[in-house]
């Protein structure tokens, strides 16, 4: 990074010192998680809406359609319309579910995509918290929400919604392998769990170039098995509503529906964020070696507005994905993790492995 | 309920569910009491009446004009071809031949609505296998025909378009140029729905070898039309027993005998474009004429027993009037190809997974208010 | 094949069976317990193969119901129709042909919900479309109801 102006890191650590000498070390601490968790929830609920927004106008987009262009300009409001429609919607009891876990269920789903975002960073020295074990983090906190579908779905006391929390069992357990063993490729080549040092190491250029065919392998390997982490199309057999009505969220009405659907995008979002973290590079700016006038226009750019650019990258073709698969069979998912997916990345890990040993990455 | 149809033999880890009436996929009102052992369907059996209407009680008190426009209301998706039946069986019964032009504009008519509900059934295929995008192309298409009925009947679903005798309304001058265009528009866009869904290997692995239904079966259960054609069995009216003018045109009867979904899926793929051969063969020759018989007011037909066998979209189509000589027939009973079609359904999605069987009711393309009558 | 001929055969087997001609369809008429046999015949024998039942229906005529199978040959596209006459209304039976043509089953439940004529060795005679604590047969002719039904 040439330019410091860019490096929040000092802004962060400037303002922890100021906390720091006018309070009390306990309540410095709370006063800074207080802040993070607005700023956290307040960018969770943007980006969340406008996801909602984006989908719509790129499915509207493959389907020779507008999409939403009533609300606001361009309809950049009509999302806020739905969620507010949403909030006012009465949450229906239902009769003989268990309504403890019924209830708990969203916000199991939803805290669990809250967690993993904390150790993502947007951009220098701008991450809720840097674990040394950052990818260990975020795959595990991330593998929870599963808990909460199939707590939805055996608490709902509906059989579709049993048979879809129980399908988004057995893929996430799957798929989970999968998105693991991915990462792991990138690990073996950054030599670090850390995200920011993962960052840091594509200083010269994205993993997704200097680390040869395994690396392009592990990329795709992720997407696949992230799009199905998610749930989402052609992968979204939990709901599959031409199926199971809409699976796991059947019986669910108002905001607690609305935490399903938001945490829906906000996974979306987490999974392009990781991919963009680990394969293309993170808030680095596009850099090629030895090419130094470019890489100082590149440096020109903020880290977040190339954060943000791959992550809206990732996103649009997992929404492509969506609107142009038609979904697969339950046995044919699983098939293709069992089958395909998971001997592909072993090898891949191996073969990433050697390359590293050899010293033939860039 | 559902498990007093079942028969209350659930055996260990089994269990019964409710698919429908009101379900995303059923395609309307039919509800299908399923008994799955984790994914797989064990048995299907489906519950009808939720849509009966007595038609054909209703139509012992009409009169065969009246009739007509219950027809509409069985197979809506193919109104024309429908009238079309009740229409040849009172000609039929009253001796009387209408002028080739009517002849002409009535086969053209029908083949565009078999065009059209077979867009209507692409896009609700694709959306039963999950892939919402080719919804709104087929319907993007089928639109363009929905134009060109309500320019000359004023309709757009339930057109009511035939009389016994002839037409309702003479066709519009701009018919033929219309019919022209949109031949012309379709031959550009319908290769864009193979790229978008033939091609797909996750429909093909979801299709092929799903469903199967043999010949034998399909003979033996009744199941006509593009899903009885899936299978080998050759039942296209049209081409057997032909009516209208058909006679006149060259087309081939579309055969598969793989008998899964993905041939169901091939024979009416291409039998959108043989459609569009047989309207071009016959939209420059309409002949001049009368679009009309002059027909009596009230219609009697002599006693007797009358059937008309058609070609509708879903299959073989039957209308079976028994006349006592007065303006209101004995009995009219309609044998609608959804019906028979329905029956097979337990047999083909036995042992299959509950997706399959979603994509088996779409490959078979049901339309509810036809079996229910 | 020829009308003719077709007659000539069924008549061989079924001597006493009475034959009727229209322009269209060459029809039969047997009595109540020889239907069953002369269908199983009519799909069986090499030379007429009726394999397609393209239409079963019943038809009440005041006095009795006639039974009427539209058959049709896969092989040879020809058609008949064989009905049989039932004079019992109250307790209308007749044989069932859900074991020569699967598609019968259906068929035969439709017309045992809305005729009320029962079948002998069906598999699964429940009504099909009307409610199960429906009180009579809308399609018989004697039936009233003076709610949804406006005479003229």
């Amino acid at each position: 990074m040439k330019f410091d102006i860019y490096d929040l890191g000092s802004f962060t650590s400037s303002f922890d010192q100021l906390l720091m000498e006018n309070f009390s070390p306990f309540w410095a601490v709370a006063i800074e998680m207080v802040i993070i968790g607005i700023a956290i929830l307040a960018f969770y609920a943007v980006v969340g809406l406008y996801l909602v927004y984006a989908e719509r106008k790129v499915c509207a987009f493959m389907q020779c359609r507008v999409g939403p262009n009533r609300v606001g300009p361009y309809g950049f409001f009509q999302t806020i319309a739905d969620l507010i429609k949403l909030l006012m919607k009465e949450l229906i009891p239902i009769k003989n579910a268990d309504k403890l876990l019924f209830n708990i269920a969203p916000f199991i789903v939803i805290i669990a995509s809250f967690m993993a975002i904390a150790a993502i960073p947007f951009a220098k020295g701008l991450h809720a918290i840097d674990f040394n074990i950052g990818i260990f983090y975020i795959m595990a906190v991330s593998s929870m929400g599963v808990v909460g579908i199939l707590i939805a779905g055996w608490a709902s006391n509906n059989k579709y919604s049993m048979i879809g929390a129980m399908r988004s069992g057995a893929q996430i357990v799957s798929y989970e392998l999968s998105v693991g063993l991915s990462l792991v490729t990138i690990v073996v080549l950054a030599g670090s769990l850390q995200l920011s040092t993962i960052v840091e190491g594509q200083r010269d250029g994205w993993f997704l170039f200097t680390g040869h065919i395994p690396a392009v392998i592990a990329f795709l390997v992720f997407l696949v098995a992230a799009t199905a982490e998610t749930n989402r199309g052609p992968f979204d057999l939990a709901e599959a509503e031409s199926e199971l009505t809409a699976g796991f969220h059947t019986e669910y009405s108002g905001i607690k529906f609305a935490f399903f659907f938001l945490a829906e995008y906000m996974n979306m979002f987490i999974v392009a964020s990781i991919a963009a973290t680990i394969f293309l590079g993170g808030w680095m700016p596009f850099h090629v070696g030895g090419w130094e006038a470019f890489n100082n226009i590149m440096d020109y750019l903020p880290p977040v507005f190339w954060y943000i650019g791959k992550t809206a990258f990732v996103i649009f073709i997992m929404m492509w994905f969506k609107w142009t698969f038609p979904r697969l069979r339950i046995d044919q998912l699983l098939t293709l993790e069992w089958k395909y997916l998971l001997p592909i990345n072993l090898v891949n890990i191996l073969v990433m492995a050697f390359v590293v040993l050899m010293g033939w990455h860039f | 309920m559902a498990e007093e149809i079942i028969g209350g033999k659930l055996e260990e880890q089994e269990f019964s569910i409710n698919m429908g009436p009101q379900h995303p996929s059923t395609h309307g009102v039919l509800r299908m009491m399923l008994k799955l052992k984790g994914e797989t369907v064990m048995e299907v059996k489906p519950q009808l009446g939720y849509i009966h209407r007595g038609i054909e009680k209703m139509c012992e008190k009409i009169t065969y004009q009246q009739s007509i426009h219950l027809t509409d209301r069985l197979d809506y998706l193919s109104a024309h071809i429908l009238n079309e039946a009740v229409c040849l069986t009172v000609e039929d019964a009253l001796g009387v031949e209408v002028p080739e032009r009517v002849k002409y504009i009535r086969t053209i008519m029908g083949e565009l609505n078999r065009i059209a509900s077979h867009q209507l059934w692409w896009c609700a295929f694709g959306m039963d296998l999950g892939a919402l995008t080719s919804f709104f192309y087929g319907l993007r298409d089928r639109e363009k025909i929905l134009d060109i009925f309500e320019k000359s009947c004023g309709a757009r679903l339930l057109l009511s378009y035939n009389v016994p005798g002839g037409l309702m309304y003479d066709i519009q001058s701009d018919f033929q140029k219309d019919v022209k265009d949109f031949i012309q528009y379709f031959k550009k866009k319908l290769p864009e729905y193979d790229d978008l869904l033939t091609g797909n290997p996750i429909m093909q692995q979801r299709t092929k070898g799903v469903g199967l239904l043999t010949k034998a079966q399909a003979i033996d259960y009744g199941v006509t039309g593009p899903s009885g054609r899936g299978s080998g069995f050759s039942c296209d009216v049209r081409k057997h027993q032909p009516y209208s003018a058909y006679s006149k045109v060259n087309f081939k009867e579309i055969l598969y005998t793989e008998g899964d979904s993905f041939a169901r899926y091939r024979v009416r793929m291409d039998e959108m474009w043989e459609s569009m051969s047989i309207i071009e063969q016959l939209i420059d020759n309409i002949p001049e004429g009368d679009f009309a018989l002059k027909m009596k007011p009230v219609i009697k037909l002599p006693v007797g027993e009358y059937y008309t066998r058609v070609e509708a979209v879903r299959g073989e189509f039957g209308v079976y009037i028994v006349s006592d000589g007065n303006k209101n027939p004995l009995r009219m009973k309609f044998r609608s190809p959804n019906f028979s079609n329905l029956a097979v359904i337990d047999t083909m999605a036995s042992g299959q997974k509950i997706a399959d069987l979603i994509a088996i009711g779409g490959s078979m393309d049901y339309v509810i208010p036809d079996m229910d009558r | 094949m020829e009308k003719e001929k077709l007659e000539e055969i069924i008549l061989k087997f079924m001597p006493d069976a009475e034959i009727a001609t229209d322009k269209q369809f060459l029809t039969a008429e047997v009595k109540n317990d020889q239907i069953h046999a002369l269908a199983k015949f009519l799909k069986n024998t090499k030379e007429t193969l009726f394999d397609y039942l393209f239409c079963e229906s019943a038809v009440d005529f005041g006095d009795h119901f006639m039974m009427v199978y539209h058959l049709d040959s896969t092989t040879y596209r020809h058609q008949v129709v064989i009905k049989t006459k039932i004079t019992d209304r109250e307790n209308p039976v007749v044989d069932s042909v859900c074991d020569i043509w699967m598609g019968a089953e259906y068929h035969e439940r439709e017309i045992f919900d809305l005729f009320g004529i029962g079948f002998n060795n069906h598999p699964d005679l429940r009504k099909i479309f009307l409610d199960n604590d429906w009180v009579g047969f809308p399609l018989r002719k004697d039936y009233t109801d003076t709610v949804n039904i406006v005479e003229r």
